[in-house]
Formats: structure tokens, sequence, C-alpha cells
């Protein structure tokens, strides 16, 4: 059973609750165990480095240190709290003097930031830990018939993390080719959901949002898997103003990767969040062929 | 009275690139440490360990060896040569107590001037900082010279 | 090895000369003290500082010196070795010495340019001094070695800078053998249409020069060829060439073609049509090819593959016939002089920028794939056309630096690629007068004679100049006007703005990269390339046509990215250099070389395997290894590894090295224990 230390970020907590859920339980059933961090902060989402980046490191350097004290690698569902968490590490991990100074603050709550332990997405879990071989022995509803396309958003490929290969990278794909699914490769799945532009530039966000959706869309996509609670949101709960704004009819559901795993894994849709959606997820079973026996 | 201890550092460059790069910095008048006196000889490949304890048996308190990038030594691989010596010279070294700043090879090409002043600069400070080596207390003298562990290379 | 040195033969007469550069070196190391110091060393018969030691009167005092005072070894404190150590060197043998009596100390470069502080200057330049003096009494009187030239040269590579070098070497009637690993020499050049500024034929203008190369008395041309190995040294190289099987017989076949226009077989041609367009299985890459004797591609050919078909030979209308299945590679070895590598360079795969859609998008075409496309003689007869090959692209987009000024990729700008990406504005323009072309590009390089007036015609045919790097080749389209076509994501610099650019063609302009076998070759023939590939040339500015490697010149694209008359340029100096050499007939070779003494040698063969040049070798009956003078560099590594310290360093002995140490360390007290509290040395 390999353990790691668990921060689910904010969104997790209400708005993307089924990310949660749907994690816990696939994990689960991988023999991967998800500690939640204890007392774990906010990770200062996107804004707070553009406000103070030494207090913004200190945040993130605060949960470093707390899965340090676990000797716990730590694992990020949400794609912006992983590009913090990444970066705070190898930051403070070159840079001692700045480390050290952030240590005075940490010392108050009796933790150290050492720079012993990695930070990781969780899809990256399912990638590289499990690997899509082992992922496929556990499939007992491979979801045939569906098409899923698999949009990466941008902070988990964008700034190039471990001189992996960020302008054409297969491993999303390849999760949903285990789950059973087809894969639909749409040219815009690198590209970014508008992110938090939607609460200050609502207009160049929305229509952000039109783009990928309309590229899954002519690509033949039935269903949008996502890696990131604010991706998620964004495509999802704002697709009424994008057909507002731009007249357009999409009906897109966007759920989790790890929803659609779960589904595959044979789990119960209300043990995964699905139900709950802006967007109807109906589609997704109606085109799932009807399951061989065996 | 007291004096700032300016450490002798005696080099060993090669006439085709490092040698070439010291050049280039009194060309370009780059304004570094004169700590570093320079021997020079064709090949880093031509640098026999016992000339390295020999400078600092003679007082020197580092040695620097430089050479061509791999890949770049005019002599096809004396370079490399030169780095399988230094490691294993290296672990001689610790096992007499002798820090390891001061003995350092480095790889400069003819172009890198500036770059080799840099190097030197650093190492004079390092040097600087340790104090003079005074081989004979701390080699000969067994002044409770410890060995230093090596970090794998 | 002995840690004590050898007594000296007899006493020693130096003469030290500390010169003041002017006052590049007084201003701030005092010349004055260091030559009166100098005197206390029990060596020193004579000190003196001047003015300026490399003028005429300053040589004149050394020779002067030698003859009255009877000087045994000559130090001169001044600038770098590489300045001046010929020029004292000189001096010394005039003076009667033998020049190798003679060491510089090094206060310019290494001293009196590098700090201010007159105090710490001086003390090193003592040391300095200390040092050559202490060295120069171990040096021996040593002998350049006379080398002959062999008057034949090798050139390797028959694009058209290994063509301007033959042809050069060979007009001047000296003899060449041309080895070129394809089956017709011509290289890159005569796959292009046109040539910038110019717009020249390039074939009309290289193939007068290929047939030259042909008829020449002096050129041994050896085609579908390849170097396997270089023995040897400057003057004497073994060379061993592989001759490849062309399955045809020279001797009888009269290139009529017969036996390609009867080959059922075809397969995609790679190589000389870029992908673009068929060959058949028996071919000549191109036809104005020399030589003109076609070749059987034996990974395609149906007899090789399953003993079947034969229509060539069936079909070969010479007596006896031409064709030859039995035929074998042959092994030549060639004794030449001089070696000129003009190996060319390849493009770099831009499939490494995925974001480009190459391969994945249809049609997105490189720049050679375009060059073969217009070429009149190519797959489409010149007509521009995507891929489906009908269809006439009414926009085009020509991307310039793709893998060029890159930090991911290479750094380095290539040199050609703006003028050639102008060159193709030009053709899409004449060819299809109504169609938008775009430029995309981060600086416009156009250096050369007519360059940037044909820049100028460019802006004037009504060339669309986007001034920004390409972020993305895209066909996922967002708005109607964008379906169907390839969009250019661009930002245009000079507007501030990003453009989708909608165009039906995109070309790319990829880097100019070295051959992938660089390496490999490099380290053939004994010199080096760079961390990007391309030779070393022996000095950047002053020698680019020579290596570190006697013997070995390098001319064209095989030393860095160049233009077609640049590259002209280079092979005729290599040219010119080797003319000069042979024309000498024999050349003096330095006599720093290593030397074994056999009675002390164990014969534990350390240094054997050590030598980068093969230069020592095992005489089994003596037990001993012995250096071959004639292929030792001087290195010394051999000298170093020695357990037994019997290997000497001519002009880097152990002696003369110790001794320099000691003399480097004259004000450092070590060899007695320091009282403790006591001052430090200063």
């Amino acid at each position: 059973m390999k353990k790691f230390a668990y921060f689910p970020g904010c969104s997790l907590e209400k708005m993307a609750s089924s990310y949660h859920k749907s994690a816990l339980e696939t994990t689960k059933a991988y023999d991967i165990e998800l500690q939640e961090l204890d007392d774990w902060n906010c990770c200062g989402a996107t804004t707070y480095f553009h406000v103070d980046q030494l207090l913004a490191h200190t945040l993130v350097a605060r949960n470093l240190a707390l899965a340090e004290k676990e000797r716990l690698d730590l694992v990020a569902p949400c794609s912006a709290c992983y590009k913090n968490a990444f970066f705070t590490n190898k930051v403070l991990k070159d840079d001692p003097d700045l480390a050290e100074h952030i240590n005075f603050a940490l010392e108050e709550d009796d933790l150290q930031f050492n720079g012993e332990i990695d930070v990781h997405h969780l899809i990256e879990i399912f990638a590289n830990e499990v690997g899509p071989d082992m992922l496929k022995k556990k499939i007992k509803n491979p979801l045939k018939g569906l098409n899923i396309a698999a949009y990466y958003g941008c902070q988990i490929v964008r700034p190039r993390k471990n001189g992996e290969e960020i302008e054409n990278p297969q491993y999303f794909e390849d999760i949903i080719s285990a789950m059973g699914a087809e894969p639909t490769y749409f040219p815009e799945r690198l590209r970014c959901c508008g992110g938090s532009l939607i609460m200050t530039s609502r207009e160049a966000a929305l229509d952000m949002v039109r783009i990928l959706l309309q590229s899954a869309e002519k690509n033949g996509a039935h269903v949008i898997a996502t890696a990131c609670p604010l991706c998620q949101v964004n495509l999802e709960c704002y697709q009424e103003q994008v057909n507002e704004e731009f007249g357009t009819d999409f009906k897109m559901p966007i759920l989790y990767f790890t929803q659609l795993l779960g589904l595959a894994l044979g789990l119960s849709p209300k043990k995964l969040g699905i139900g709950i959606e802006l967007v109807s997820a109906t589609p997704v079973f109606s085109k799932l062929l009807p399951k061989e026996a065996n | 009275m007291s004096v700032q201890f300016e450490p002798v550092i005696v080099g060993f460059l090669c006439n085709w690139c490092s040698y070439r790069a010291a050049d280039l910095a009194g060309t370009a008048r780059i304004k570094y440490a004169p700590n570093l006196r320079p021997i020079r000889v064709m090949c880093s490949g031509r640098v026999d360990p016992q000339f390295v304890l020999k400078a600092l048996l003679n007082g020197a308190d580092g040695v620097l060896i430089a050479g061509c990038h791999p890949g770049e030594c005019h002599y096809v691989n004396g370079n490399i040569k030169a780095l399988r010596r230094f490691l294993l010279l290296k672990k001689t070294l610790a096992q007499w107590g002798i820090e390891e700043e001061r003995v350092q090879l480095l790889w400069a090409s003819a172009s890198e001037g500036i770059y080799l002043a840099e190097k030197v600069n650093t190492m004079t400070e390092e040097l600087r900082a340790l104090g003079p080596l005074r081989w004979h207390d701390k080699v000969l003298g067994g002044n409770g010279a410890q060995p230093i562990p090596v970090k794998e290379v | 090895m002995n840690d004590t040195k050898s007594p000296l033969e007899h006493e020693e007469k130096v003469g030290v000369y500390v010169c003041h550069c002017g006052t590049n070196i007084s201003k701030v190391v005092d010349v004055d003290d260091v030559a009166k110091w100098a005197e206390n060393n029990p060596h020193v018969e004579i000190s003196r500082e001047y003015k300026f030691m490399c003028s005429s009167l300053g040589q004149e005092l050394i020779e002067q010196d030698i003859k009255e005072k009877g000087l045994t070894k000559i130090v001169v404190a001044s600038c770098s070795p590489h300045m001046h150590e010929g020029t004292f060197r000189t001096a010394t043998e005039n003076g009667g010495l033998n020049p190798f009596m003679f060491e510089m100390a090094n206060i310019r470069e290494h001293d009196s340019w590098i700090t201010d502080d007159e105090e710490a200057a001086t003390q090193k330049a003592k040391a300095l001094v200390n040092a050559a003096i202490e060295r120069v009494v171990h040096h021996q009187p040593l002998e350049e070695i006379p080398v002959e030239i062999n008057p034949n040269t090798l050139v390797v590579g028959g694009g058209i800078a290994g063509i301007t070098a033959a042809l050069e070497l060979a007009d001047g009637g000296n003899h060449v053998y041309l080895v070129e690993r394809e089956p017709s020499i011509g290289g890159h050049m005569a796959q292009l249409d046109k040539t910038f500024p110019t717009l020249d034929c390039s074939a009309c203008i290289l193939t007068p020069k290929m047939v030259d190369v042909d008829h020449h008395p002096n050129i041994t041309l050896l085609t579908w060829s390849e170097v396997e190995k270089m023995d040897g040294y400057m003057g004497n190289f073994e060379v061993t060439v592989r001759k490849k099987a062309r399955c045809v017989i020279e001797e009888h076949c009269t290139g009529c073609g017969i036996c390609i226009e009867k080959c059922p077989f075809q397969v995609v041609d790679e190589v000389f049509e870029a992908g673009m367009g068929k060959r058949k299985v028996i071919y000549r890459p191109f036809p104005q090819a020399v030589p003109k004797y076609p070749v059987i591609d034996k990974e395609n050919c149906a007899f090789f593959l399953k003993g079947t078909c034969k229509a060539c030979e069936k079909f070969c209308p010479t007596e006896p016939n031409s064709i030859d299945f039995e035929q074998e590679d042959e092994i030549l070895k060639l004794q030449v002089g001089n070696i000129i590598l003009a190996t060319g360079f390849e493009l770099f795969d831009v499939k490494r920028i995925p974001q480009y859609g190459y391969g994945k998008l249809e049609n997105v075409f490189t720049s050679l794939e375009f060059e073969r496309m217009v070429n009149a003689a190519g797959p489409t007869e010149g007509k521009i056309v995507l891929r489906d090959q009908k269809s006439s692209p009414k926009s085009v987009a020509i991307v310039h630096c793709v893998g060029s000024r890159d930090e991911n990729y290479h750094k380095y700008c290539s040199k050609v690629c703006c003028m050639y990406s102008l060159k193709f504005a030009h053709l899409v323009h004449e060819r299809i007068p109504d169609a938008e072309v775009y430029n995309c590009y981060i600086d416009m390089r156009t250096p050369g004679k007519g360059y940037e007036e044909f820049y100028d015609r460019l802006l004037k045919e009504g060339t669309n100049f986007i001034r920004g790097k390409v972020a993305e080749v895209t066909d996922s389209a967002r708005t109607a006007e964008e379906e169907g076509k390839l969009i250019v994501q661009v930002e245009d610099t000079l507007i501030g703005r990003q453009r989708r650019v909608p165009v039906d063609m995109v070309i790319l302009s990829p880097a100019i990269e070295a051959q992938p076998d660089s390496k490999e070759v490099s380290q053939l023939f004994k010199m080096g390339c760079d961390f990007e590939g391309f030779f070393i040339e022996r000095h950047p500015k002053l020698d680019p046509i020579a290596t570190m490697t006697e013997g070995i010149f390098i001319a064209g694209a095989c030393q860095g990215p160049k233009d077609v008359p640049d590259t002209v340029s280079q092979g005729a100096a290599a040219a010119s250099r080797v003319a000069s050499l042979i024309s000498r007939g024999t050349v003096m070779m330095e006599p720093i070389r290593a030397s074994i003494n056999e009675d002390a040698c164990s014969g534990c063969k350390i240094c054997n395997n050590m030598c980068p040049y093969n230069a020592i070798e095992f005489i089994e009956e003596d037990g001993v290894s012995r250096v071959v003078t004639a292929l030792c560099q001087g290195c010394g590594t051999c000298v170093a590894a020695c357990p037994s310290g019997v290997i000497t360093g001519a002009h880097f002995t152990n002696d003369q090295l110790i001794s320099q140490i000691e003399g480097l360390l004259w004000d450092m007290r070590e060899l007695e224990p320091v009282p403790a509290g006591k001052e430090e040395k200063k």
C-alpha cells in the first residue's frame, strides 16, 4: 500500500467535493492511501503569488513542512495547488537562504522545511505510480463506446516541471484508454480554460471556454475529462453563460477523470459524486455500450 | 599587525584551452585575484598527481587543474584522464584531512576568460576562509588532522 | 616518478630579460625590482629590464648577450608565449643556442593585465620569473623533426565546398582523391532550384563544376564511398576507404540509363527528393549526376530480397554486361599528405517542435521539401501544390528560425534561412501571382552582397512580414474563415497584437545542423567538434580552415552554417593552404614528443592504451613499449601515467615541471614546521 500526504485544497471541500470523493474511492481501489494532511492551509491559488511572493511561498512551505513531518510525498488533485507546491518546493531546495528565512516563520508552528519530499499531481499517481497496465487490470466496466476528451488544462503542463514532454503529452489519453474508452484528441487540450479570469474579465474567459468546448465537440467528444477543479467549474458551470453569450448550444458533460475511472471500476455514481452537475452527465451513461456479459 | 592572508594557488593550465582562456582574461583586462600562479602544460592529461602533492608540500594553499571541456580536448581525451586521476587524488587528500576546496578541477575553453577569472576569484575566497594549508603540520605533523568523508561523485 | 631531480650536468648561465612592454607591464609590475631581484638566483648570469623585448633591438640584445656573455639559457618575462615564444626562440637560435634553451614567463596577460595591486603583481612576477629560471636550467636541446609531405590530398565530401577545394588543388597540378558517400557529388546545392540573391539556377552553376571534376585528370573521384579509418600523421596519412558496391561495372557502363527505365520497382526518395518524389531501385540521384553510373539500392532490390527480377541485367545493352550482382565492396588504402573535410550539413528535424504540426498537419512543409517542389526538374516539375498534388495554395506562411536562435534547440543563427525564406516568398509570388505570402521572422538577417537589396525587392513584391516567433500552427478553426485552413498563431510584435493567420500552406525554415555523425567523423580524423557538432577551427577569426590537428583542414558548412559564396571561399582557402604545404615539400614538426627509456621499461603496457593516437606500440621480443615518434602529438598523458616514471615528455619533463613548481613557490617556507604564532608567509 503506497501512502501519500493528500492535499485536497480549498476547492475540494465544497465546490469540487465530487473530485474529492472520487479521488479517495479510486485511489483506494488501487491500494493507494491518501492520508489527508492534518491542518493544511490554502495554497494561495493563482492570485497570492502576484501579491507577495515571500508570503505566498511561506504559505505553501507550511504545507510542505507538514508533509515532511509525516515523511510522505505530497499529492495535490488541483493543478494550481500542484503547481504552487511543486515550485515552492523547487525554489526552496535551490535557495537555502530563502528556506532558512521562511523556516523562521515555520518555527512558530514547530515546523521546518528541509526539502525532503517530492510533490505530485493526483493524475501523476495514476499515470506513473499505478501505470496504464495496472489500471486496466482492475477495470470491471470498460467504458466502451464513450469518447472522452482529455483536457489537461494549462497549469499541469506549464511551466515545465520535470523536463517532461509538454508539447505533446499522452499520459492522460493513456489513462482514458486504460478505462476502455476512446480518448478523443482535440487540438486545444493544452489551452487555458480562463482560470480566475472568469471573475475579473468574464467575456475573455467565456470565449476561452467556448473555444475548448467547440474544439472538443467538433472532434467527437461525448464528455470532457478534467484534472483540476477550476477547469471543471469553468467548463461546466459557465456553459450556460457561454451559450447565452455566443448563441451556442453546448450540453457537454464535464467530469473529473477520477469519476470516470470510478465508473470503469464499477463503483456507483453516487459514491463518485455524479448526479449533482449543472450540465447533466446522463449522456455519459447513454453513450456507453451495454455491458458485455463478463 | 594583521595582514590579510593571501592564499597561493598553483594552476596547471593546458596550452590549448585554459591557458588561452587565462590569456583572454588578461587581454580583456578582466581584474581578478592575482593569487593564481599558472604553469603551462600541453594537456591537463600531463598533470601527474604527484605534481599536485609537490605544490602543496612546497607551500601552495591550493592547486587548480584546468583543462578543455570533455569532447574538446586537443588530444582527444587527455582531460578525461586528468579527471580520473583527480577523482582518485581527491579521495587520497581527504584521507589526509585536506579540505576538498584546496584541489579543484575545472574545464574552461579558450573563449571562457571571464569564467576562468570568476572561478579563480571563488577559489581564492574559499581558500582564504580555510586559511593556510601548512602541509607540514597538517599531514606530516599529525596535528589532529582527521580524514574528511568524500562525497561520491 | 622520482621526486629527486637529476643533477645539472654543468653550471648554467641564465640571461633574464624583464620586459616593460611599454607601460603594459611596468605600470603595475615593478620591472626594475624584478630584474634586480632575479640576479639573486645562483643560475642567473645577467638580468636586464627592457622596454620592448619583442622589438628587433630587444631580440638583438639576447643574441649579443649569448655571444658575449656565454649564456646557456634565456628567460624572457613578458607577454604570453602564444604571442612571442616563436620570436624569442628564433632570437635564441640566432645567438647560437638551440632554440629550446628558452623559457617565457607570462607577466602580462597573467599578471599586469589582471590586477591593479602593484605589490601583489610584483610578487607574482617574481614567482613566475623564478619558476621560469628554475625550469629553463633543465631544458635540453631539441631538434624539429622534418616531415615530407605526400603531394596527394584527400577531400572528404563532394558538395560545393569539396568540389571547389578539389578543383583548386587539381588545377594547380596536385592529385586529389574526392570521396563522397552518396552515389553522386553535388551535395545539397544540387537539390536547390534557385540560389539567392541572384536567383541563378543552382544546377546551372553547379553542374559545370561537377563536370570539371568528372573529367579532371588530377582528380580521382570515389563516390558511393566512405572513409573508414585514418592512420598516420601530417604529410603521411594512410586512409582506408570503403568503395561500396554499386553492382554496376564502371568500366563497361555507358550511362545510357536503360536499366533505370526498365526497373519495375520504385521507392520514395528520402535523400535527394526529400521524400517528395520517387526513384527506381537502380538509380541515379538526379539526371546530371556525376559520375553517371547508377547504383542498385540493395535494401529494396527484388533480386537481393527475393532473388527475382534482374530486369536491369536483362536489358543492359553493353557487352559485357555492366550489371554485376556479385560485385563486392572494395577497400582502398590511400596515401595522402593532407586531408580537407567538407562533409556539409543536415537540417534540423522539425518534428522536434510538435506545435508546428509537421507530420500531423498535411500541408506543413520543410524548406528542403519546398525546394524540391519548386525545382523544375523536381517531383512536381516546379509547380507549387499542396500534398494532394493538385491544389495550388492561395496563401503561404513561411516560418523563420525553426530550431535556430532557440534556447531549447540551437542558440545560434543559421545564417542562410532568412535569405532562402525570402527566396521562397519570391518564388510563390512568381508562380502564384495573387497568393498572399507571410514571412514570420524574428529579425531579418541579410548581410551579404546584394542581400539587403533582395529583401527590399520582396518588400516591394507585396510580401507580408510579421515580426514575431510563431507559437503554433494548428488546424483547430475558431471562425468560419479559419475552416479548412492551417492557422498560424503568432504575436505581431510591431503592432503588439496576437494574430491568427489562416493559410493553405506553411513552410518551415529549419536550423542548419552538423551531420548527425560529425562526432564520429571528427574522432576518426583525430580532431574535435563542438557541442553543436560543428568541426572546431584552429582560430575562429584568423584560421577558420585549419584544425588543431596538423594536416587536417575543414571547409564549408561542416565548420558552421554558411551560404554558397562563403563556402566556396573556404573551400578555395583550404585548397590554397594545402597547396602551399605541398609546394614546400617538407614541414618541420615540433619536437614535443614522448620517448620511453626501454632499459627501464617493465613492459606493463599501461601507456599503450592511454594514447589517443595509438602512438605507443609494444615490442614483443623485447618486452618493452616504444613511442612511434611521428605519431606522438606530445600531450604527455603517458608520461603522467607511467608507474615507473620511464617515459620522458620532451620539453615537459618531470625535472622541468617540478623545478617550475619549486621556483613558483620561492616565497613559501613549508618544508620546516612553522612555530605557532609566527606571522604567515608574505
